[in-house]
């Protein structure tokens, strides 16, 4: 494994061109048209084109992406998050083209990407589970009012194909089921070409903790901790921490241990998160597995000083690892990551595309890094995904963290777009988040004091 | 009363809803665009009828720019 292609772009290609170097690896980025001249392009060793600015058309093409790593010599493929990154398809296609994937099997992205399949997996490496029912798809609703009253209302219908709380609808009564089924099914057949939904308890107030994996590939599985992950807008993560504020250690040791052991079940291969759903009486459930390396893995890397691309690298290249194991990971103090977005919080998160006229991160070290994929200068597009930075905090506990990333936040200088950092400011001095008073429906339940009047 | 419906972000239409002619409500969704992969549904603001159509499916658009009249 000499050089390695990163098939993405913006902060994650960025981060994972760092842990190459470090590797002595060469880096191939690709990029889109609009992408000519972006950060992760200047910072590879070598570039190249493969289409239009749209996603579909040129970092979602798996047949570009072969291509330009053939045409480039490259023996690695790194999808990053997002994009091919859970694309079993794509994962076999790296493979079969004698080039080395950096991730999981493709069966197991396969396996984890159905989520009727993920759920019965972890139910069978005993792994608490949502209480939930078979799935139903447009010409098979048999059974349907049945299978709601044995879970209970409020319940949740889900698209089996779903994700990112796409393809997720309540239902309060009974009397609503079908008709909520029914509208499911279809948009399910249409957005993701497969119409089968099934139901779930809906958890009230529940906590997003997810546990950091790292899988050998041979049936052994070591993990990093937990991160909290309950402050979300539009069901996607804006802050993450670690530890879990409040989680007692009980808990948390249920959780790691369930995880690993999924991980063992499946001979997970290299970096991986298990996220489960926690409900105010610390009762947790599987909710699904991430096969990728998530946004917010800088939390973890932060508390542990492990470097997670690096280790997936290494795993990819064959290198001996082995004096990674569990007692070798240990978490010191507290981390905190905050996501930059082009979006204006007061304006129910509208996005905002635009020119970077000034952008001037603060300065790193000292317990502050920032992961970007954009200089100042650079226009934010309106085509790809609207976090443009993260900015991460570490200290000896969650009141330094938290101080560190409000003075972090008030250096950040950003003019041209509009973005959250105003509002992040107001949730990191909100009393119910100094408090550790965090779940999924935090930003609602609190809209009249993060927004501004 | 005449609404003019201008975007508010730049981005790709990705469905228009109404045609010419149609009778709107208040808080109807008009258009909705594509922008960072985040649906920005636009709404009528007032009731009328749909006299002007200035955007279609798959229409590149800038902010601020005019998509829709109603009368």
């Amino acid at each position: 494994m000499k050089k390695v292609l990163i098939a993405n772009r913006g902060e994650i290609a960025c981060r994972i061109i760092r842990s190459c170097r470090a590797l002595g690896l060469e880096t191939l980025a690709v990029h889109s048209e609009a992408d000519a001249n972006a950060k992760h392009v200047g910072e590879a060793d070598e570039a190249r084109a493969i289409g239009p600015a749209p996603a579909k058309d040129s970092y979602l093409v798996a047949d570009k992406v072969l291509q330009a790593a053939r045409d480039m010599g490259a023996d690695a493929v790194h999808p990053g998050y997002g994009f091919l990154a859970e694309n079993a398809g794509f994962a076999r296609a790296v493979a079969d083209a004698g080039l080395i994937w950096v991730g999981p099997a493709p069966e197991t992205i396969a396996d984890m990407g159905d989520k009727a399949r993920a759920r019965a997996l972890a139910e069978a490496a005993g792994v608490p589970i949502v209480p939930g029912s078979r799935s139903f798809a447009a010409d098979d609703n048999a059974g349907l009012e049945e299978a709601g009253a044995a879970i209970g209302y409020p319940l949740l219908v889900k698209a089996t194909a779903g994700g990112g709380g796409i393809g997720m609808k309540r239902v309060d009564a009974p009397a609503a089921l079908l008709e909520t089924v029914e509208a499911t099914e279809n948009m399910a057949e249409k957005a993701f070409g497969d119409g089968t939904v099934y139901l779930e308890k809906l958890i009230d107030r529940p906590r997003h903790i997810e546990i950091q994996l790292f899988g050998f590939g041979d049936g052994n599985a070591v993990h990093f901790f937990e991160r909290e992950c309950s402050i979300q807008r539009r069901f996607q993560k804006i802050i993450e921490e670690s530890p879990a504020p409040g989680l007692s250690p009980k808990i948390r040791q249920a959780m790691a241990e369930a995880a690993i052991a999924l991980a063992k079940q499946e001979r997970y291969r290299g970096a991986g998160t298990i996220e489960f759903i926690m409900a105010p009486d610390g009762e947790f459930h599987f909710l699904e597995m991430n096969t990728r390396i998530q946004v917010e893995h800088p939390v973890s890397e932060m508390i542990t000083g492990e470097d997670l691309v690096a280790l997936q690298l290494r795993l990819a290249r064959g290198d001996d690892i082995s004096r990674l194991n569990q007692d070798s990971i240990t978490a010191r103090g507290h981390a905190i990551e905050c996501r930059i977005y082009a979006e204006n919080p007061d304006k129910n998160f509208l996005p905002t595309p635009g020119p970077l006229e000034v952008f001037r991160p603060p300065r790193e070290g000292g317990g502050i890094r920032v992961d970007t994929g954009v200089r100042e200068g650079d226009e934010v597009t309106y085509f790809y995904d609207p976090m443009i930075a993260k900015l991460v905090t570490h200290g000896a506990e969650r009141g330094a963290a938290i101080e560190k990333m409000l003075a972090a936040l008030d250096e950040f200088r950003i003019e041209g777009i509009v973005t959250n950092i105003a509002f992040l400011k107001r949730i990191m001095t909100h009393p119910a988040y100094l408090g550790g008073r965090t779940h999924t429906g935090f930003v609602d339940e609190h809209k009249a004091g993060l927004m501004k009047e | 009363m005449a609404e003019q419906v201008m975007t508010q972000a730049p981005g790709n239409v990705w469905k228009v809803l109404v045609k010419e002619g149609d009778s709107v409500a208040a808080g109807d969704t008009l258009f909705i665009l594509e922008v960072m992969k985040t649906e920005v549904p636009h709404d009528a603001e007032a009731t009328g009828t749909v006299s002007k159509l200035h955007i279609a499916e798959e229409d590149a658009v800038d902010v601020g720019q005019l998509a829709v009249e109603i009368e």
